[in-house]
C-alpha cells in the first residue's frame, strides 16, 4: 500500500492530472447546479442557477420572478449576498486546481488519492450545505405570509424532481458540477490505472 | 371610400338593372371549402400563420387578427383615445393627439401601410393615415405601439394616404378635399374656378429610425385624390393617385362628379420631385404642423414646425402625368411586377389597365397627349392602356395581387370579388361577398412578392349574417383561401370599427421580434422609481409628484395625503421584469382620466386634482396576483 502512494505517476496520469486542474478551471465560469422551476403561470419555466461565486437567473429576470413567486409563502430573498458560502467557495475550488498543479510537481499516487479525498469531502460538505440552505429557505417562512399552509414546507429537492402546491421544482448538476463529478471519476482512475501497473510491474 | 348609405341605393337601382345578368353567374360559381372549419381551427396552443393588420375605419384605431382562425388579438389606439389603457389620457401619450386644430382624440383611419425593404414585407412598422385630421402614424412592430403622428399641413381629408415606395423611402400623403392652399375664406363655388387646389405630400422616412419629416409638397389642380400605389421594380420611381371629381363640382357630387366619362390617375415621379427640390425649383411655403413623438418609455414630445417646400408641376417637366381612367377611379394598384397599374373606376363598367412601359414609351410624345391641366400633361387612353376587363362586376373598386399572375378586384356594388388573369383580361372566378366589399387584401398583396394563400374581403353591411345587436349591425371581413387553383370561403368574422384595409404579414416576419418587457435598468423616463427604496412624495407648492412603484401585489408608498385644489402627479413605474405582468392605475371617481395599463418596467404618469374633502381610493385595474384585489390604497383629501 505504502508502495503505491509513493509510486511515481505514469506520463500519461500526468497528463491526465493536468487536465483535471485545467478542466476544473472552467467551473469558474459555468454553473454548477441549476434549479428550474415550471408552472401553469409560467410555460416557458423559470430557472436558478448557483455558480461558484453567485447565484443568477437562467434569464436576466428569472430570480427577481423567482423571488416575487417566493414572497407570496414568506420565503426569504434570494441573493447572492445572503450565502457567506459563495464568499469562499472559490477559494476551495483554487485549493483544488492548485493541488492538481502541486501533483505535477509532485507526481505521487497519493496525491492523487489527497485530490479524491479533497473532492468527496468538499462535495459531501457542498451537498450538506446546499441541503441546509435548501432547508432554510423551504422552512424558514414569514410568519406575516400571504399565503400559509398548515404543515407545508417549501425545501425544493436536493436533487430531482418535486412538486410543491402548482409548482414542480427540478434541481440537478449543471456544467460545473458535471466537470467536479468528472474530475472525481478520472482521478479514480487514475489510481485505479496506477494499482494495475503496479501489479503487472510486480509480475 | 364609399359610404354605406346613398350611393348603394342611387347606384345599384340603375346599375343591377343593366348588369344583373353577368353578375347571376357569379353568385353560382362560389364555393364553400368543405372542410372550411377544420382549415381555420387554430387548436389552442397553436399559433396563427399570418398577422393581420386591420385599420379600423372611424373607430381611428387599428386591430390585430391571427388568420386563419379570425381571432382577435390587440386593438392599437393610434388616433382615438383609448380608456382601457389611457392611452390619449395620459401624461405621456395626450401629446400624441396634439395637432394644429388643438387636441383632437379621434379620427377616421383608412389605410395600413406595411414598411417594406425592396419591395418586400420587412415586419419593422406599420402606417395608418388619419383622414379627418390629415395626419399620418408609425407604429412598431416590436411593441405594437403607435410611435410617432406627424400632421400634414396644406390639405384637407388625408385619405390618398399613406402608401410608401419600394424602400419606405417615402409615404405618400394626397387631398381628398380640394380647399384653399393657403387656406382662406373664399366663396365655395370659387372651387369650380380653380380657386381650389390639392397637395401631394411626400413624408421621408428615415431608414434606421423610422423618423417621419415631410421632404417636399406638390401644388396639384383641385380635384378630389382618393387612393395610392407606389411602384415596383420598374416603376420604382412612380407613385399612382386616383382622383374623382376632375368636373370640379362643388354641390350634388353625386351627380356633378360623375358627369365625365373618365377622370384621372395621376402618375408622379417623386424621384423627379426630389431632383426638382435639389435644384431649387420648389419654393418656401406656409403651413403649420405639428410631429408628434414617443420614444421607448418616455413621454411623447410634440413639436410645432411651420413651413414646407412647396413645388408646381409645371416647374418640374417630367414629374406628372394624368392618364386618363374610367369612370370616377377608386383604387389604383400596382401588380407585383410593377409594370400593370390597375384602376377601380366605382362606376365603371370595366376594369382599365394601364401599362407602365407604354406609359413611359408615350408620356413626352405630344401626338399621345390631349391636353394639358395646369402644367400636368394628359395622356390618351389608349395610349397607356394594357387591356380591360370586360364587365367584371359593378363597382370595381380595389385589386390585389396574388403574384401567380392573377389579380383580385373588389366590387361594391355588387358585393363580390372576382379573380381575373392578368394579361388575358379574363374572370375566372366570382366569389360572393357578404356584403358591399371595400377593400380586399392579399398576405403581402401589396409587395412585390405575395406570400399568397390568404385573402380577406373587407365588407360593410353584415344584414342578415349574424345574431342581430340593435340598429348597427357589425361589419365584417371574410377569409377566402387563395392557394388552389379555385378560391374558397372559409369565414366571415365581425371586427372593430369598420375594417377598411389591411395588411397581412406572415407571422415568422414578427413574432420573434416583439418586445416582452421594458428593462428596468433602461428605463430613461424623467420620472422613472427603479426600486421601491426609491419610492417618494415630492412636494413643489401646490404640484405633488409621487414617484410610486407598483409590483406584485403592492404600491408604493400607499398613503397619500393632499389638499383640496392641489396637482397631483402619480408617476407609476412598474418595477415587474415578467412577461405579460401590467399593473394597471385608477383613482376612483377621477374626472378627466381613465385607467393606466403600465408595462412591466415601464413609467406611466396620472394626472389627478385633489378634488373635495374625502377617502379616495385607488388601486390595480389588471389582474396581476392572487393578490390583485388587495392591491388598493387611499388617498386622504383634506380641507
Amino acid at each position: 500500500m505504502k508502495a503505491l502512494l509513493f509510486q511515481t505517476l505514469s506520463k500519461k496520469n500526468r497528463l491526465l492530472i493536468l487536465g483535471v486542474g485545467l478542466f476544473l478551471v472552467l467551473v469558474y465560469f459555468i454553473p454548477i447546479w441549476a434549479i428550474s422551476i415550471s408552472a401553469p403561470q409560467y410555460p416557458e419555466g423559470l430557472g436558478m442557477q448557483i455558480w461558484i461565486n453567485q447565484i443568477t437567473g437562467a434569464t436576466p429576470y428569472d430570480l427577481k420572478n423567482i423571488n416575487l413567486l417566493n414572497h407570496y409563502i414568506g420565503m426569504k430573498e434570494i441573493i447572492s449576498e445572503s450565502i457567506p458560502e459563495l464568499l469562499f467557495m472559490p477559494y476551495v475550488l483554487a485549493y483544488l486546481i492548485i493541488g492538481a498543479f502541486i501533483t505535477e510537481l509532485i507526481p505521487k499516487v497519493g496525491m492523487a488519492i489527497l485530490g479524491i479525498i479533497n473532492l468527496i469531502i468538499v462535495g459531501l460538505v457542498g451537498l450538506f450545505d446546499f441541503w441546509r440552505w435548501e432547508y432554510n429557505y423551504g422552512h424558514n417562512l414569514n410568519p406575516d405570509a400571504p399565503i400559509i399552509i398548515e404543515g407545508m414546507a417549501y425545501q425544493p429537492p436536493l436533487l430531482g424532481c418535486k412538486v410543491m402546491l402548482n409548482i414542480t421544482a427540478c434541481s440537478y448538476p449543471s456544467y460545473g458540477g458535471m466537470i467536479l463529478a468528472l474530475s472525481l471519476v478520472l482521478l479514480v482512475y487514475i489510481v485505479w490505472d496506477e494499482k494495475r501497473r503496479k501489479k503487472s510491474n510486480v509480475v | 371610400m364609399l359610404k354605406k348609405s346613398n350611393i348603394i341605393v342611387v347606384t345599384l337601382g340603375i346599375a343591377l338593372f343593366i348588369f344583373l345578368p353577368n353578375c347571376k353567374k357569379g353568385a353560382a360559381t362560389a364555393t364553400l371549402a368543405s372542410d372550411a372549419a377544420s382549415r381555420v381551427y387554430v387548436a389552442p396552443g397553436e399559433k396563427d400563420e399570418v398577422y393581420a393588420f386591420l385599420s379600423g375605419g372611424f373607430s381611428g384605431q387599428m386591430s390585430v387578427y391571427g388568420i386563419p382562425s379570425a381571432r382577435l388579438f390587440k386593438i392599437i389606439p393610434v388616433f382615438s383615445v383609448f380608456p382601457e389603457n389611457g392611452y390619449g389620457f395620459d401624461e405621456e401619450t395626450k401629446d400624441m393627439l396634439k395637432t394644429t386644430h388643438g387636441y383632437v382624440p379621434w379620427d377616421d383611419s383608412h389605410h395600413v401601410e406595411a414598411s417594406m425593404t425592396d419591395g418586400k414585407q420587412d415586419g419593422r412598422w406599420m402606417f395608418l393615415n388619419a383622414n379627418n385630421t390629415p395626419r399620418l402614424a408609425r407604429i412598431d412592430l416590436k411593441s405594437f405601439e403607435t410611435k410617432e403622428i406627424l400632421e400634414i399641413p396644406n390639405t384637407a381629408g388625408n385619405h390618398a394616404s399613406p402608401f410608401a415606395t419600394e424602400n419606405t423611402e417615402y409615404l405618400m400623403a394626397a387631398t381628398r378635399f380640394s380647399v384653399p392652399v393657403p387656406q382662406s375664406n373664399v366663396s365655395i363655388d370659387s372651387f369650380s374656378k380653380g380657386g381650389f387646389k390639392g397637395t401631394v405630400t411626400m413624408v421621408k422616412v428615415d431608414k434606421n429610425s423610422g423618423r417621419l419629416s415631410i421632404e417636399l409638397q406638390v401644388l396639384v389642380p383641385g380635384f378630389n385624390y382618393d387612393l395610392s400605389h407606389c411602384g415596383k421594380k420598374k416603376s420604382h420611381d412612380w407613385c399612382f393617385f386616383s382622383s374623382y371629381n376632375s368636373e370640379q363640382a362643388h354641390k350634388m357630387l353625386e351627380v356633378g362628379a360623375s358627369k365625365k366619362d373618365k377622370d384621372f390617375i395621376l402618375a408622379f415621379n417623386w424621384v423627379r420631385a426630389k431632383e426638382c427640390k435639389d435644384q431649387g425649383k420648389a419654393y418656401n411655403f406656409g403651413g403649420e404642423y405639428v410631429n408628434n413623438f414617443k420614444d421607448e418609455n418616455k413621454p411623447a414630445v410634440s413639436t410645432k414646425l411651420s413651413g414646407v417646400k412647396m413645388l408646381n408641376p409645371k416647374d418640374c417637366p417630367g414629374m406628372m402625368y394624368y392618364m386618363p381612367t374610367p369612370k370616377s377611379p377608386h383604387g389604383t394598384d400596382v401588380d407585383s411586377t410593377g409594370e400593370y397599374i390597375v384602376g377601380g373606376g366605382k362606376l365603371a363598367s370595366v376594369i382599365p389597365v394601364h401599362s407602365f412601359s407604354k406609359m413611359m414609351e408615350v408620356k413626352d410624345k405630344k401626338e399621345h397627349h390631349s391636353t394639358e391641366i395646369e402644367g400636368i400633361p394628359v395622356l390618351k387612353y389608349e395610349s397607356t392602356l394594357a387591356g380591360e376587363v370586360q364587365k367584371p362586376c359593378l363597382g370595381p373598386l380595389h385589386t390585389e395581387f396574388d403574384g401567380q399572375g392573377y389579380a383580385y378586384t373588389s366590387c361594391f356594388v355588387s358585393s363580390e370579388v372576382v379573380k381575373w388573369k392578368l394579361g388575358t383580361w379574363e374572370v375566372v372566378q366570382h366569389l360572393p361577398a357578404y356584403y358591399s366589399v371595400g377593400h380586399l387584401s392579399i398576405v403581402g398583396g401589396s409587395s412585390t412578392e405575395p406570400y399568397g394563400k390568404y385573402l380577406i374581403a373587407m365588407n360593410k353591411i353584415t344584414k342578415d349574417r349574424y345574431l342581430p345587436v340593435g340598429m348597427e349591425l357589425p361589419q365584417s371581413a371574410q377569409l377566402y383561401d387563395i392557394s388552389s387553383g379555385k378560391a374558397e370561403l372559409l369565414s366571415d368574422f365581425p371586427t372593430v370599427g369598420e375594417p377598411h384595409y389591411s395588411q397581412m404579414i406572415p407571422a415568422k416576419l414578427i413574432m420573434d421580434k416583439t418586445a416582452k418587457l421594458f428593462p428596468l435598468e433602461e428605463n430613461k423616463h424623467p420620472y422613472a422609481t427603479k426600486s421601491e427604496n426609491d419610492a417618494k412624495i415630492v412636494k413643489l407648492g401646490n404640484t405633488t409628484h409621487i414617484y410610486m412603484t407598483a409590483i406584485r401585489s403592492h404600491f408604493k408608498p400607499d398613503i397619500i395625503e393632499a389638499r383640496t385644489g392641489e396637482t397631483l402627479y402619480f408617476h407609476v413605474t412598474n418595477l415587474e421584469q415578467d412577461y405579460d405582468i401590467p399593473h394597471g392605475f385608477a383613482i376612483g371617481g377621477a374626472p378627466n382620466m381613465t385607467n393606466l395599463l403600465i408595462m412591466p418596467g415601464e413609467t406611466r404618469t396620472f394626472k389627478w386634482v385633489a378634488p373635495k374633502p374625502g377617502i379616495y381610493p385607488f388601486y390595480c385595474t389588471d389582474f396581476c396576483s392572487a393578490l390583485h384585489q388587495e392591491m388598493q390604497q387611499y388617498i386622504r383629501v383634506s380641507p
